[in-house]
């Protein structure tokens, strides 16, 4: 029996980005909130001190920050006729665990979607015609726009100082940023990062082949920023232990360098950590949430009762606790109705890789978000009519690490092991890049999650079900953005290069990004959306979902500045709306 | 509910003093959810930062000496093993020197070697490529396994010799059929053992010294990698140029 908690007005299943920042901004209109979280309380002195974050075995390998797999994973399966079996351990993208979530070990690349990305269906209907769309693509307008979302976006890089060049003030296309970007209100708060050897040259070679590359905008800080809260950041020191890592100078915009010391001060504000929520409590009519019920990590059942739930635990999490709550109805693949689970979609990322003579590359000195690219291959940006598929990507050269476990790349041929494997290793470390595509990935009828029926987590619960697979449309254009990328590349002169483009089924082993979106999407219709305009709950009006959960399907950039965005525009409907006066915010 | 298992532990035991010491500090106005002995904690706001002193959990340092996990023969067998899958030569030592065996060999007495961590529920069922490792054993029953399989099959086809015994030209072919796939010990395809021991090998030559292996920061300065180092500020614009400082570890030194 779950033993009772007194009432609070507000309750986030998990205290990552999304969590931290509903928080901040629900004790900001004086309600009372409480963050339930899963994995431990982490801090900077603490967890990641420079001393000993820069252990590449531990944190890159052993997934110290990760949620282990013994405590909750997923099964997965390429196709509905095949078994759906557990991942056992991580591979394709690493899920978070802990206060932060996956804003402690993320990259901190920072991208705004493009314009057309949020009305997607609609504009390519009108530019190619429907049939240009595959039957099974289940592509959707999202329900708001990116100029709705602008002062959001920019709310969010202005929380974190994101470093880099603006390439359109205004509608003013600007010399050095990115041409093809949404018009921006006002430049990033702090100027680009510094760039090393590898990105330079690139960038040097797009140039004389007539592209206009700009660095990418960074969460990892240029220079040292105070955030409109007052909390400061110090400059990245390019150390190279950044995604997969938590960072030890303060520099990398997360939920512990922006938002929590100002949230821990606050006395309308309490977490708990080791808590797991198990269910999403409803009453009678089960159109209202009453609270959430939690397991403490002694195996102790509580109940918390609120006045608003916000399920801010991870697109994968949030899809599951909506299923095992019961709220919305299930996607059905047979019948293609039903909204839980349904638009599952990912990332499409490739790369190319160049091994060089008498070039040092010095690829150690790396950000999580370092590196300069280039948008002409994007969303809608170029003229698809001959290509014969959808979507894009960026494309550029980022210098993430090379810590040498996961990066010291030999040319093809090498044996694996002995002398001549040994010698490759020292003769190409300094000298070898590796450039990547990030596409996008639409959403089809036969993507999509949902409980399995064989497997458990410890509470005996059944776990997550991913059933995808990459689709034609993908890979033409995995392999068309990997062409554009190597002809860029071959320009730096290399001795060598290797073009891997996706191909072949979705595999989860390899890891590629940990963009996991869709699942419960946000839309203008009930019947194909789970959540409104504003990431409520159309079953539920005191739920709000926050998270890559609601993007109908993904684009060519990452999804974190999308998501914070969302985010924000969410809670300025709450704040707005909602709070006065709780109930559906759009009419069903 | 009392009968749900506690939250699995991280995989490092250091993790586990630290959140005692942790409660221990608690101040007094924090109401603990639970007994004193479990971790999960309610942390009021209203008063900063949860800052603690002595938080911390630094990685332990491993020392040299016995082996923890392995019998001395399998021992032996593992550094000639790794000896041959990254040989000495004149620059840099081998897998041996630098640790590579006592690196594996301690990891496998740890969580690794138990799958803390993985998820081991069963059922274990055939898998596509796709859908990854479903292995029932363990890595340290594993390579117990195999190398008990790798020391029959040498005895009965090299004159009872062992794995460490046979000149490095045998050993070579022994390891090239593992990982093409033709060779079997005791009937079971030999590749995977192959692939995870490559893995591991490699894991212990490059990792930071603290865990055993990369014995002096042999492979890091083999490649050029200046390890912990941290801070490039100066050199993050100096292009083209061989970045003069020698590696660092964790470990100190
Ligand atoms: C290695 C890596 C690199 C990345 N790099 C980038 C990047 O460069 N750019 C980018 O845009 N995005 C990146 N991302 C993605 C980015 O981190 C996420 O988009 C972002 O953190 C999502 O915010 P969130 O609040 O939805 O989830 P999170 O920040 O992960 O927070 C979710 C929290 O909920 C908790 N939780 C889950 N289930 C429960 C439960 N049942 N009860 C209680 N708590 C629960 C989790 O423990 C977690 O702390 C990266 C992710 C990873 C893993
Ligand atoms: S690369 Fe920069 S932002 Fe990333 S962890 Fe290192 S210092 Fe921090």
């Amino acid at each position: 029996m779950a033993t009772k908690l007194p009432a609070t007005d507000v309750v986030t299943i998990g205290l990552g980005w999304t969590g931290s920042i509903v928080a901040k901004s629900m004790t900001d209109a004086g309600l009372r909130v409480v963050s339930i979280e899963r994995g431990p309380w982490r801090d900077t002195a603490t967890d990641f001190p420079p001393s000993y974050s820069p252990d590449e075995l531990r944190y890159a390998l052993r997934l110290d920050l990760f949620v282990r797999p013994a405590q909750t994973t997923i099964t997965f399966r390429n196709r509905p006729d095949q078994t759906a079996l557990p991942i056992r351990e991580w591979g394709a993208f690493l899920l978070p665990n802990g206060v932060g979530g996956a804003g402690v070990h993320w990259n901190g690349q920072t991208w705004r979607f493009l314009p057309t990305d949020f009305v997607l269906k609609t504009h390519l209907t009108q530019r190619y015609g429907a049939k240009f769309l595959p039957d099974d693509m289940t592509i959707q307008d999202w329900g708001v726009t990116y100029d709705e979302l602008e002062p959001y976006y920019d709310k969010f890089e202005y929380l974190c100082g994101t470093s880099g060049t603006a390439g359109n003030l205004k509608g003013q296309i600007q010399p050095f940023g990115n041409p093809f970007e949404g018009p921006r209100s006002r430049p990033y708060p702090t100027p680009p990062q510094k760039q090393p050897y590898g990105p330079v040259l690139w960038a040097e070679a797009a140039k004389e082949m007539g592209y206009q590359p700009f660095p990418q905008p960074s969460g990892n800080l240029s220079q040292a920023y105070t955030n409109p809260d007052g909390i400061t950041l110090g400059p990245c020191t390019f150390c190279g232990f950044c995604e997969r890592f938590g960072c030890g100078n303060y520099s990398k915009a997360s939920p512990q360098t922006t938002i929590l010391p100002l949230l821990m001060r606050r006395e309308n504000f309490e977490a708990r950590t080791e808590c797991e929520v198990t269910r999403i409590n409803l009453d009678s009519t089960g159109k209202r949430a009453t609270g959430v019920t939690y397991v403490d990590s002694q195996g102790r059942e509580w109940e918390q009762p609120a006045e608003i739930v916000f399920l801010c635990a991870f697109q994968m999490f949030n899809v599951q606790l909506l299923l095992l709550s019961g709220i919305g109805r299930p996607y059905d693949v047979s019948t293609g109705k039903g909204v839980i689970g349904r638009n599952y979609s990912y990332q499409v990322t490739s790369s190319v890789q160049a091994f060089f003579d008498n070039k040092i590359f010095n690829t150690f000195i790396a950000s999580g978000a370092i590196g300069m690219i280039i948008d002409n291959y994007n969303g809608d940006n170029f003229d698809h009519g001959p290509h014969g598929f959808v979507g894009g990507g960026y494309m550029g050269m980022n210098q993430p690490n090379a810590r040498p476990i996961e990066m010291t790349p030999t040319p093809p041929g090498t044996p694996k092991w002995g002398a001549a494997w040994k010698k490759a290793a020292r003769d190409n470390y300094l000298s070898t890049i590796v450039a990547d595509t990030h596409g996008s990935c639409y959403s089809y009828r036969d993507c999509y999650l949902d409980l399995d029926p064989t497997y458990k987590d410890r509470f005996g619960r059944p776990l997550m079900r991913l059933t995808f697979d990459f689709h034609d449309n993908e890979l033409k254009m995995s392999q068309f953005l990997t062409d554009r990328l190597a002809e860029i590349v071959q320009r730096m002169g290399p001795r060598q290069i290797v073009k891997l483009p996706r191909v072949g089924h979705f595999n989860v082993v390899p890891y590629q990004t940990t963009h996991t979106c869709g699942g419960a999407i946000m839309g203008a219709d009930p019947a194909t959306s789970a959540l409104n305009r504003y990431l409520q709950s159309w079953d539920v009006h005191n739920l709000f979902v926050m998270g890559a959960t609601a993007f109908p399907e993904n684009a060519g950039y990452n999804p974190t500045d999308t998501v914070a965005a969302l985010t924000y525009w969410s809670l300025d409907a709450i704040h707005k709306q909602y709070l006065k006066n709780p109930g559906p915010l759009v009419p069903t | 509910m009392s009968s749900h298992p506690r939250v699995p532990g991280h995989a490092d035991p250091g993790r586990s003093t630290m959140v005692t010491r942790r409660h221990a500090l608690l101040p007094s106005t924090a109401l603990l959810l639970v007994a004193p002995e479990t971790r999960a904690e309610i942390l009021p706001g209203g008063t900063g930062m949860p800052w603690r002193p002595f938080a911390g959990h630094p990685p332990e340092v491993v020392k040299p000496g016995p082996w923890v996990f392995f019998t001395p023969e399998e021992g032996a067998a593992v550094e000639a093993l790794v000896d041959r899958l990254i040989p000495p030569d004149p620059e840099t030592p081998g897998g041996k020197d630098c640790g590579c065996a006592v690196f594996i060999d301690r990891e496998l007495a740890g969580g690794y070697g138990t799958a803390s961590g993985i998820y081991m529920s069963p059922p274990f069922l055939p898998a596509t490529p796709e859908q990854g490792l479903q292995a029932p054993l363990a890595p340290a029953q594993f390579y117990r396994s195999m190398l008990a399989a790798l020391d029959q099959f040498c005895r009965a086809a090299y004159a009872g010799k062992t794995f460490a015994q046979l000149p490095d030209g045998e050993k070579d072919q022994i390891i090239t059929r593992m990982e093409d796939g033709s060779l079997q010990l005791q009937g079971t395809v030999a590749k995977p053992f192959f692939e995870i021991l490559l893995r591991d090998t490699r894991q212990g030559f490059f990792a930071d010294p603290v865990y055993g292996g990369n014995r002096d920061m042999a492979a890091w300065k083999m490649i050029g990698f200046p390890g912990a180092r941290y801070d490039y500020r100066d050199w993050v614009e100096r292009h083209n140029e061989r970045y003069p400082h020698p590696p660092i570890s964790i470990a100190g030194g």
